[in-house]
């Protein structure tokens, strides 16, 4: 199987890790990721006014080219799946914007068709977790992990359509899959203070400590994470005593796809 | 030749606001056949009436329209007023000039002409009406009441006052439904074991009353005066004759840990049960699935320990069929499930219970002994926060969009509760408006409010997180416009309530129907509130809308009054238009028969399908059915329709 594939700015630098863990990965379970041609970003934050057209441009040029090549599109970034989704669902829903998109430039005629994809949501809906399981060479046994989803992957659930956004379990499967010991704990689905991050860092140091110390407090003893914001904001706050990295990590340590931590 | 009359009403304004009824009259009277037309601003009224009997003996009328509200509304009405002048009631024709067009268009010029396009395809109607007879049917003079919650009882013991025999068949081991969980009732906080059970012991005590508890009903039979029920009394292991209600099986029974379903499962129970000590009747059940004795063979200690040898590890479920004429539906409700409510902690902190769970614990019959306490480590809460509208006036696809209307008066019963208990427990309450219409209702949720200090927050709750000691809740104050961050001990949620699982398919047994939300269907939301769409079949209690105790007790004597109605006469006049087979087109195919949902299409006797009148409820799907065109509806028949089809397309 292959998709499109669309990396987004941070995965080319600050979290190269995240793409690189996840297409060693896809080399060991079978599937390809062509990324996408003369991408651009995606702005990260999704522009709630509605006539604000020109910043969901460079998604919809990237859903229609994925579309045109009749592939599914998968993201891996929180934030950049979040704005492809939303992004989408609109195209899908209004038709005065793809009126104005279509009176921008005439080649972009799209109408949301084009399957947006989280790269969990491969592994969960095309690979399954059953195979994923079949596959692992190094089980993570005895290992407790706790899934930090934050905000962006879940809301508004229903166009986001991820799991359920009050009790989700998607991520959780997916340790068990790879011999680990999930750790669910209430605050996995709170937001970390991202967003805030330089602007009021203090209160975003005390939202991302809560969702530590709810971690810790249920016994998890390292996170795992899709959102590279929300790495670098609870990171910062974690100092060593609980690790988060992201959740492809734990994927090539579990399949034993070829890279030394 | 026909002498049609035809009576164009104005309803107030409700059809000449919208419709120009003279033109109507002018229009219509040039039409073949119509003698006279006449408007008049009410013909439900007397004098409109009377105008309609005046003109059929002084015309000689042979048919009569009236372009009027729907026929649902007032047909039998204007037929009866035909039939006192003495023409058949079948020669009346409605046309709904209100519903169908003056309610529904408006602009004047299109609403008229559609209003003559209706009055000219009854006239039409009319002109190939044929004066139809309504035969008799017997009436079985019992009743069955299906629920016995306060609902089921209350109608059972107004019908057995009445003198006719009822049979209340439950699908617990036990009569009394959810009431018997509650503590006190709102607004005079009496307690409600102690004005249901009389009700339970007067019912079980009854000779005219015949309690099936733990059955079901399996399979309905017949119609409106003859219905024959089948009822699966499922097996109970004890012998309900011999069996004293001494409790030495349960005493002794070693499965001890199955969730109590009364103790809404704060306790446990043992495999051999009466749900509650007041139970009616007071006889125990093997619960199979946890029984050891069936799951291994082994154990059989309750047999052992019985002295009049009531257990029965042997027994079968048994059918018993019975006749009734008239049947209540009392399914009741249940609360809904909180697996896609995880922002609320349900079911990751035992702190947090539903209000039925919190009627139990406060009742002193309960698991506490009445003494409220966190389940999670028994002490004393220091304060106690309510959430209304849990899954109440909720659009998205978790909740349900309705309003349950109980639960902002429990809640205020709840807070006054642990406020007597507890003056110093802090108690909150978190809505989003507080509704409480009704008798003494909004005097009581105030006392809550200002006399008790219960502090009442407008506002939802987002996330609840079970932190171990205490609660910790993150909320918006709507109207300080404040987000709150706050620590409680426990927190009791307002669960929206649904019609019981089995509300549907009973209500589907009886050719009875339920809406969107599987709530059933009442005739008329205001004229006929008790009675189902199916003649003979009423409602009463939750199953046909949320509602509280004393609305469920006053329409639960409002069923028994239809039912006491029916079975008072000897005789039922039957609907007339019915299905009848041309012998010379039918070859016997047998679709009819298939398509049939009343049964009472057979192929036994001759070499054509029959229809048996007293089955057939007139629905039409035979004649649509018949490829050959064999099959035609008395009073609807296939040329009635057609020349008004014909009339409209003119």
């Amino acid at each position: 199987m292959t998709y499109s594939y669309y990396p987004g700015c941070t995965l080319k630098t600050k979290a190269k890790d995240l793409d690189h863990f996840a297409r060693a990965s896809a080399a060991v379970l079978g599937f390809t990721l062509e990324e996408i041609d003369e991408w651009q970003c995606c702005g990260a934050v999704y522009p709630l006014g509605t006539d604000e057209v020109v910043s969901k441009l460079p998604a919809i040029r990237v859903l229609h080219q994925a579309g045109q090549k009749n592939q599914a599109m998968v993201t891996l970034c929180s934030a950049c799946h979040h704005v492809f989704k939303r992004v989408n669902d609109d195209m899908r829903r209004d038709v005065d914007l793809r009126r104005t998109v279509r009176n921008y430039d005439k080649e972009l005629d799209y109408d949301g068709t084009t399957e947006v994809l989280h790269y969990m949501e491969v592994l969960q809906r095309h690979v399954g977790f059953g195979v994923l399981k079949a596959k692992v060479q190094n089980p993570l046994t005895g290992r407790k992990i706790g899934a930090y989803y934050g905000c962006m992957l879940l809301r508004p659930g229903g166009v986001m359509d991820f799991d359920d956004p009050e009790n989700p379990t998607i991520f959780e499967d997916f340790i068990t899959a790879l011999g680990g010991t999930p750790v669910p704990y209430p605050y996995r689905n709170e937001c970390c203070g991202g967003y805030i991050s330089l602007k009021e860092a203090e209160k975003a140091g005390q939202m991302a400590g809560k969702v530590l110390e709810s971690a810790a407090n249920r016994g998890a003893t390292e996170l795992i994470t899709a959102c590279p914001l929300c790495l670098y904001n609870v990171s910062k706050k974690a100092a060593g005593d609980v690790p988060i990295y992201y959740f492809t990590r734990l994927l090539v340590e579990a399949l034993d796809a070829g890279i030394d931590f | 030749m026909e002498k049609i009359g035809v009576f164009v009403c104005h309803c107030g304004s409700n059809i000449k606001g919208n419709v120009d009824t003279a033109a109507v009259v002018e229009q219509i009277s040039h039409v073949d056949g119509v003698a006279m037309a006449v408007e008049y601003p009410y013909m439900c009224a007397e004098a409109g009436q009377a105008m309609i009997r005046n003109a059929i003996t002084e015309h000689g009328l042979t048919g009569v329209v009236v372009a009027a509200c729907s026929p649902r509304m007032h047909e039998a009405t204007f037929r009866k007023a035909a039939e006192r002048a003495g023409l058949n009631s079948y020669m009346v024709e409605i046309a709904n000039i209100r519903e169908q067009c003056s309610w529904v268009h408006r602009d004047t010029v299109s609403a008229t002409k559609k209003a003559v396009a209706l009055a000219r395809a009854a006239v039409a109607k009319v002109h190939r009406n044929t004066p139809l007879h309504p035969g008799e049917s017997s009436v079985t003079k019992r009743a069955l009441v299906v629920g016995g919650g306060i609902a089921g009882i209350q109608a059972a013991l107004d019908i057995a006052e009445a003198g006719f025999e009822v049979t209340i068949v439950e699908t617990t081991p036990s009569i009394g439904g959810k009431m018997a969980q509650l503590d006190k009732t709102f607004p005079t906080l009496d307690c409600s074991a102690c004005i249901l059970t009389p009700k339970m012991v007067d019912a079980a005590g009854h000779d005219n009353i015949a309690i099936h508890t733990y059955s079901e009903i399996e399979k309905v039979e017949g119609f409106v005066g003859n219905f024959t029920v089948s009822i699966r009394k499922k097996a109970r292991s004890v012998d309900m004759d011999k069996c004293t209600g001494c409790g030495d099986c349960w005493a002794k029974c070693p499965v001890k840990r199955v969730p109590s379903e009364f103790d809404s499962g704060l306790c446990n129970r043992t495999a051999i049960y009466t749900p509650f000590a007041q139970a009616v009747p007071n006889v125990p059940v093997i619960d199979r699935t946890n029984c050891v004795k069936f799951k291994t063979g082994r154990c059989g200690l309750c047999r052992t320990v019985c002295q009049p040898g009531a257990i029965d590890f042997d027994q079968q479920d048994e059918i018993i069929t019975e006749n009734f004429g008239a049947v209540v539906l009392a399914t009741g409700y249940d609360t809904i499930s909180l697996d896609k409510f995880g922002e609320y902690a349900y079911h990751d902190s035992p702190d947090v219970l539903t209000a039925l769970e919190f009627e139990r614990m406060t009742n002193a019959a309960g698991p506490t002994d009445g003494r409220i306490v966190r389940m999670s480590d028994g002490h004393k809460p220091k304060s106690i926060t309510f959430i209304q509208c849990v899954g109440s006036r909720d659009i998205t696809n978790r909740g349900k969009t309705y309003c349950s209307k109980i639960c902002c008066m429990y809640t205020a019963k709840q807070a006054i509760l642990i406020k007597d208990k507890y003056p110093d427990v802090d108690v909150q309450v978190f809505y989003i408006d507080v509704r409480t219409p009704g008798k003494n209702f909004d005097e009581f949720y105030r006392r809550a409010a200002e006399e008790y200090g219960v502090k009442y927050i407008k506002g939802q709750v987002g996330k609840v997180v079970n932190v171990g000691d205490t609660l910790h809740i993150q909320a918006v104050d709507m109207l300080e416009g404040r987000h709150m961050d706050i620590q409680t001990d426990m927190i009791i949620l307002a669960t929206a309530i649904q019609p019981s699982a089995t509300a549907k398919t009973t209500a589907g047994m009886f050719s009875s129907s339920v809406d969107q939300n599987h709530f059933m269907t009442e005739a008329h939301p205001k004229l006929r509130p008790v009675e189902s769409h199916t003649a003979g079949v009423f409602l009463a209690g939750c199953g046909q809308g949320p509602k509280d105790i004393p609305e469920t007790v006053a329409q639960a004597s409002a069923a028994a009054a239809k039912v006491i109605g029916l079975l008072v006469k000897d005789k039922l006049m039957t609907n007339p238009c019915t299905a009848a087979t041309d012998e010379d087109l039918c070859n016997n195919c047998g679709l009819c028969g298939n398509v049939c949902p009343y049964g009472a299409i057979t192929y036994e006797s001759k070499l054509t399908a029959s229809v048996n009148n007293a089955l057939c409820q007139g629905c039409g799907a035979c004649v649509v059915t018949c490829p050959s065109g064999a099959m035609d509806l008395h009073g609807f028949t296939n040329r009635q329709l057609m020349a008004e089809v014909d009339a409209i397309c003119k």
